[in-house]
């Protein structure tokens, strides 16, 4: 098992991580990285659970895995935090909203289908989210800007362009900023035998 | 015999569907309509439907409606189950090794260099149907979580919730 912060396993606890998974599956409509964000807002930034570099390679690693982004991130976050019980409970809580929701949408869905009002709040709810995805870019980016590592902001930028303008595959991406960090930190440490971080 | 059916078709899904959200769909579609004419294809659109009105990854929420729809609710959670299964044992063993070696000068080179690439890829996919209101909305919304920094998941409720009165008040003009 490898060294967890020091967090009391209560009961208490548990419930905390099943429930913390649990709304924030139940509010991220449109899938994929929209619970990145979330994610880093409540266990980053609100209980301080897991480091915001760590919460990036979580992302990362899920994105590289297959299945859905958001399971693989919890699994990731309840393995850090409480082993593979911890993950048991992260996946629990993110299925189950979408189990139920699903169920009862099933049994609703011709009326939910065609319902101007639920697309009305979908859309508004999809803005919304829009918006806290950019607040939490914008955290995130302050924090590679303060790395003060040219490399890290370029990779920023090219990866950015390369996705959005490009269509480049995200997997593709991740594999070549793979190799650029290695052999950046090979680089370094061959010609100042420091440690670069 | 139809749960090892639905275990095995979502299993399958789960492992094979790479770089999550609309990527699981062609899983999906070969597995439930091609495949076990499970859904036609109509019904398979609307399950797309579904999954956009519903939160959650697709795959979820696709093994959750065809569970039902073929096996019942223990058919949805013999799919569900199936769909993450992979996910939890591929994730975990990389958890695993994550948790031992992150230190390694070696691989905090490779992490630093992904990392800046996650959070250029983390911004939002969704502005295809941007126009002038949803974009002063956006902005609002933007606004208010920057200078009062309050649970997101208010700002989606409320965000939500302006999205039925704005259809209100078009229908009144």
């Amino acid at each position: 098992m490898p060294e967890v912060i020091r967090i009391k396993k209560t009961p208490k606890f548990y419930l905390n991580l099943f429930l913390s998974t649990f709304t924030i599956s139940a509010f991220t409509f449109g899938g994929g990285y929209v619970i990145v964000p979330l994610m880093n807002k409540k266990f980053v930034e609100k209980l301080k659970w897991v480091e915001e570099k760590e919460m990036l390679d979580f992302v990362a690693i899920a994105q590289a895995s297959p299945g859905p982004i958001a399971v693989n991130t919890s699994i990731l976050v309840g393995y850090r935090l409480a082993g593979v019980f911890g993950a048991f409970i992260a996946v629990l809580g993110t299925v189950l909203p979408i189990f139920v929701i699903v169920s009862v949408v099933f049994l609703l869905y011709a009326q939910f289908r065609s319902n101007p009002i639920v697309n009305a709040a979908m859309l508004g709810m999809r803005i919304g989210i829009a918006a806290v995805l950019i607040d939490v870019v914008i955290t995130m980016t302050k924090s590679i800007i303060k790395e003060k590592s040219v490399l890290s902001v370029a990779i920023m930028i090219i990866a950015f362009i390369a996705a959005y303008f490009f269509k480049v595959s995200i997997l593709l991406i991740l594999a070549v900023c793979a190799v650029i960090g290695g052999c950046d930190t090979l680089y370094k440490s061959r010609h100042k035998g420091g440690a670069p971080n | 015999m139809i749960y090892l059916k639905l275990f095995w078709s979502f299993f399958q899904v789960g492992l094979f569907s790479f770089g999550g959200g609309y990527a699981a769909l062609p899983q999906i579609q070969y597995q439930v309509v091609d495949l076990h004419h499970w859904l036609n294809l109509s019904q398979f659109a609307d399950v797309i439907t579904i999954s956009q009105i519903t939160p959650g990854p697709i795959a979820t929420a696709a093994a959750t409606f065809v569970g039902i729809k073929v096996a019942g609710m223990v058919g949805a959670a013999v799919a569900v189950t199936a769909s993450v299964l992979p996910s939890c044992i591929i994730v975990l063993t990389l958890g695993f090794f994550y948790a031992k070696y992150k230190n390694l000068k070696g691989v905090q080179g490779v992490l630093g260099g992904i990392r800046p690439a996650v959070v250029a890829m983390t911004l939002p996919h969704s502005f295809a149907d941007v126009n002038l209101l949803s974009i002063g909305f956006l902005a609002v919304c933007f606004l208010v979580l920057r200078i009062f920094k309050p649970n997101p998941i208010y700002v989606m409720v409320g965000a939500g919730a302006a999205g039925i009165g704005w259809y209100f008040i078009e229908k009144l003009i």
